[in-house]
């Protein structure tokens, strides 16, 4: 009887003796015998990859690229995303927002756009206008349906984010804000990739809930962004207490039984940027279309939101100094 | 794999496409619900990247034991229930599971090949939000197991029943029978005045079910008691078995039991 540990140095890619996935041994080594990547390995081109100079020259004319991460789903990460873009406009700046949830895209719901298409101009895909100064790109533009399903395996949900990256005509941007699906896998691990010789991620908020069975899955997001160098900007605890609206009294619906995420952003030694409460308006906001924090702006959750966007806006620009 | 399969009565997949709704939460109450009704119950965490399994179980920092027979997996301290997921099987619990698609179709695979569940009246299969790699692991593993159907989770709001519609989809294309839909987060009551306000609004996955012609499973409202049972991997029917959620879990199970049979 053998305790059957996975060493996780032991599976973490490459495996042993790999030669290398841009070699020319790639796929066909002894080695690879085994390797659930050999067929990709062995048919993929060789050698540096050109997308990646085209994805460099469209990043050129983007000044802050911002992940919105978390790692537990159903937190607030679109929402988060949708409002934060709303937040940067509202403000003056040109927003870039791109949704890489290729299985659940939000995103067009949340911005009103539903039923938008694409249009490929001589410069490349035209993200979908929201205001002049806000604009969108999301796997749902290219679905005829929302029930349409989209059952993709990695490689080729892959193959779409480095479009997104190296077709769409961003134009110049001072934000680009990418919502991200749930997890630790091949979208996180490809936009780190890909945008690695763009300039990089300048920074990624992580978003939570107060309940430690979310706080699990960001520790372990938390510790993603520190293995593949992303800043991390902070923190924001979403859904944290209720006010209800007859008797007005604060109830914590999700309880944060291990200090919530505060605490949390403490021991990883990351900034806490705030909590925003749950407000009933924000998810109909949501099917809407709208922007809740342009509709409700004196809301308990809108006060809560602007000084989590201070805080971000503040940390980029520091970081940008600094470099 | 049919070998292992055969001597599962009933295999059940409890789906989402949203991330959020209470997949895993679900899985664990039914799980749970089942085991008192007398039943062996297996549960399988699929989520690779974000497994809750474990902890909502209360059997966090155990490890699955390699035998002759294949991995035994976890049991419950109390219920006659096993657990098998990723959880089991690393040491870190706070290191990212930084895999891509072909590595995490292949501990699917071996997840279902390779777990020594013996003989169980259910199997409830646990998965991460969305239609992907782990998702097409588990339909084609199963393939000739023929699992019963799955079980779908949505919240009431709009946004969550899109992407419960691909699922939908999903299903239909990998001829996975619906045994249901769930209304998970359905009303919460405040604890001083009793007033029931609809925070992710209401009644949206009924409408669905009913536009697709699918059974529905019932709505289980927010109830922070049983939400502190899971954060503490306690087991809610044991520890507030009056409580609204879990009375709402009771009916689903009725009903899912009444569809099965």
């Amino acid at each position: 009887i053998v305790l059957a540990l996975l060493d996780m140095s032991r599976f973490e890619p490459p495996p042993k003796d790999c030669p290398g996935f841009e070699t020319e041994q790639a796929g066909k080594a002894s080695a690879c015998a085994g390797c659930p990547n050999q067929t990709i390995c062995s048919t993929a081109p060789k050698g540096p990859d050109p997308d990646l100079v085209d994805i460099a020259a469209r990043m050129e004319l983007v000044k802050n690229k911002i992940l919105v991460l978390s790692g537990k789903g159903g937190v607030g990460k679109s929402t988060f995303s949708a409002q934060l873009s709303h937040a940067f406009a509202h403000s003056g700046a040109y927003v870039g927002l791109m949704d890489v949830d290729i299985c659940g895209p939000s995103i067009p719901r949340m911005l009103g756009l539903e039923g938008e298409e694409l249009f490929q101009s001589g410069s490349g895909w035209q993200p979908v206008s929201v205001l002049d100064n806000l604009s969108v790109m999301s796997i749902g533009f290219l679905l005829n349906s929302t029930d349409d399903a989209v059952i993709w395996r990695g490689p080729k949900k892959n193959q779409l984010i480095k479009t997104f990256l190296k077709d769409v005509d961003w134009g110049e941007l001072d934000y680009l804000v990418i919502d991200t699906p749930p997890g630790t896998s091949d979208e996180h691990l490809s936009l780190a990739s890909y945008l690695k010789d763009a300039g990089g991620i300048d920074g990624a908020v992580i978003i939570t809930s107060p309940q430690e069975i979310s706080l699990m899955d960001v520790r372990k997001e938390i510790n993603f962004c520190k293995k593949m160098n992303i800043p991390v900007i902070g923190v924001v605890e979403n859904m944290a207490g209720f006010v209800c609206p007859k008797c007005k009294k604060e109830s914590q619906i999700f309880t944060p039984s291990t200090g919530g995420a505060e605490k949390m952003s403490q021991d990883m030694q990351v900034p806490f940027l705030g909590r925003i409460p749950l407000d009933p308006l924000i998810a109909r906001a949501c099917d809407e279309g709208k922007s809740y924090v342009a509709d409700y702006p004196d809301s308990e959750a809108t006060k809560q939101f602007k000084l989590v966007f201070e805080k971000i806006t503040t940390s980029v620009r520091e970081n940008k100094r600094v470099v | 794999i049919t070998t292992r399969m055969n001597a599962v009565k009933r295999k059940i997949l409890i789906m989402a496409g949203k991330g959020g709704v209470g997949k895993s939460s679900l899985a664990s109450l039914l799980t749970l619900a089942l085991a008192e009704r007398g039943k062996k119950v297996g549960v399988l965490d699929t989520d690779l990247c974000g497994p809750s399994m474990a902890k909502l179980m209360g059997v966090s920092g155990m490890h699955v034991v390699n035998t002759q027979y294949g991995w035994k997996p976890v049991r419950h301290p109390v219920h006659d229930i096993s657990s098998m997921g990723i959880d089991f099987l690393m040491d870190h619990p706070d290191a990212p599971v930084m895999w891509r698609g072909p590595r995490k179709t292949q501990l699917v695979r071996r997840f279902i090949k390779d777990t020594f569940w013996g003989r169980l009246d259910f199997l409830l299969i646990d998965t991460p939000p969305g239609t992907s790699d782990e998702h097409l692991a588990v339909v084609q593993s199963l393939k000739d197991a023929r699992p019963d159907g799955a079980v779908l989770v949505a919240t009431p709001q709009d946004v969550a029943l899109t992407t419960v519609r691909k699922e939908l989809t999903f299903c239909q294309r990998m001829g996975i029978k619906i045994l249901g839909v769930v209304e998970n987060m359905s009303g919460y009551a405040c604890p001083c005045c009793d007033e029931i306000t609809y925070i992710f609004r209401q009644g949206g996955a009924e409408a669905l079910a009913q536009e697709h012609g699918l059974p529905f499973l019932g709505r289980i409202p927010i109830d922070p008691a049983m939400g502190a049972c899971a954060e503490k991997g306690q087991c809610a029917f044991c520890e507030c078995p009056s409580s609204v959620g879990v009375k709402a879990v009771s009916d689903v199970v009725d009903k899912l039991l009444h569809v099965l049979s």
